[in-house]
């Protein structure tokens, strides 16, 4: 830990930048390759860095495992509200076309397809992000027992 | 300069092969941890050679980058030498022979690679290209309009997997209250309930040799084995 300036110095530089090419890559994956799976992992992957270089019990302040819990589980919630609010407002399951309400898809429903999409795909980034970091504190948080 | 593709296939594929070969003949698992992150990567050159970009993205995320940390995260707690095999690896070799040689039988009736005929292409592909520009708006990228909006319930599906898969891997690895007795090194130990696998480690701990295999991770437990990791 005490050694390794150039590994600390440059996850405090790198890591915002990680941070802002996930988003990056979440919201430019209507235009190019990329999309909420993508975004979750990247997004992840600094926080796993951050934990490398730092030390997991850094990690746990900055980032605490109830949090990722909820993350999991509150981005699949997203995508089912997506899907349930267009259910509601006349249309079919997932079918975001009625997501602005019957009026809303007689008068433009790529609008609720659009609105739709960036909602069910940040409900992907959550649970991604979530469910990565997650699973890291989950193999990195155990030290060997035996059996 | 119409053989490039032709070119940067055989190289990539040759790289996998080659990658692939060493994973098997090496007995390091933490050189075969980082071989098969490579593996990935190439692979990902190889998706992306093929016009399949997102999915060379995830590749490349998940293969090479989650993927290679969480095996090193197991490595540090199962140790980093493989053991030698007890038996001689000719049935196995068999059996690998046999479904490769079935598989590449298979690929001869495949349709050309990008094929316009393919069947692949006759179907509703035709149909998300020209009309999800009207039913869907204006996303240049089909793949996104195909796994937001036509296939929505998949993808549904897709999340919902991944958030068994925390539950599941919680479930086995989270250090959660143990039971009341606790079989541990040889013998069985009375725990108070509550007690969770740390405390009652600690309790025993005074009495644990350290691991000659992992090395000492050193007084700050918590984060001992995910250092190494970084030192490589």
């Amino acid at each position: 830990m005490d050694d390794r300036v150039i590994l600390r110095v440059g996850t405090k530089i790198l890591s915002p930048f990680i941070l802002l090419f996930a988003l990056y890559v979440q919201f430019h994956g209507d235009f190019g390759p990329g999309g909420g799976f993508q975004a979750g992992v990247i997004f992840a992957a600094a926080f796993v860095l951050h934990a490398l270089v730092f030390g997991l019990g850094n990690a746990v302040k900055v980032m605490p495992p109830k949090v990722a819990y909820v993350c999991g589980a509150g981005g699949v919630a997203l995508y089912l509200a997506v899907g349930y609010l267009s259910m509601f407002r006349g249309g079919e399951f997932l079918n975001y076309s009625y997501l602005f309400g019957v009026y809303g898809y007689e008068h433009d429903p790529t609008h609720g397809q659009h609105i739709g999409i960036i909602g069910i795909e940040l409900g992907v980034l959550i649970t991604v992000f979530g469910v990565m970091v997650a699973l890291f504190y989950a193999f990195a948080g155990r030290r060997r027992i035996d059996p | 300069m119409a053989m490039m593709p032709q070119i940067v296939d055989v190289v990539l594929l040759i790289l996998l092969a080659v990658t692939g070969i060493a994973v098997i003949r090496i007995r390091n698992l933490f050189a075969a941890v980082m071989l098969t992150g490579i593996y990935s990567l190439v692979s990902a050159g190889l998706f992306v050679v093929m016009d399949a970009v997102d999915v060379a993205f995830t590749e490349a995320a998940v293969g090479a980058g989650i993927s290679t940390v969480l095996l090193l995260g197991t490595l540090a707690l199962v140790g980093y030498k493989e053991a030698e095999p007890q038996h001689t690896p000719i049935l196995p070799l068999f059996v690998v022979l046999v479904t490769g040689g079935i598989l590449v039988y298979g690929t001869a009736e495949i349709p050309p690679f990008g094929g316009v005929d393919n069947p692949a292409h006759q179907h509703v592909a035709r149909h998300y290209i020209e009309d999800s520009e009207s039913e869907v708006g204006h996303i240049p990228n089909v793949v996104t309009s195909v796994l937001g909006s036509y296939r929505g319930y998949d993808t549904m599906g897709e999340t919902a997997v991944i958030f068994a898969a925390m539950v599941g891997v919680l479930l086995l690895l989270s250090r959660g209250p143990l039971p009341k007795r606790v079989f541990h090194d040889g013998r069985w130990y009375t725990v108070k309930p509550g007690t969770t696998r740390d405390e009652m480690i600690a309790q025993l701990g005074a009495q644990e040799a350290p691991d000659p295999t992992m090395g000492d991770p050193g007084p700050d437990k918590e984060s001992g084995p995910t250092q190494e990791d970084a030192h490589g």
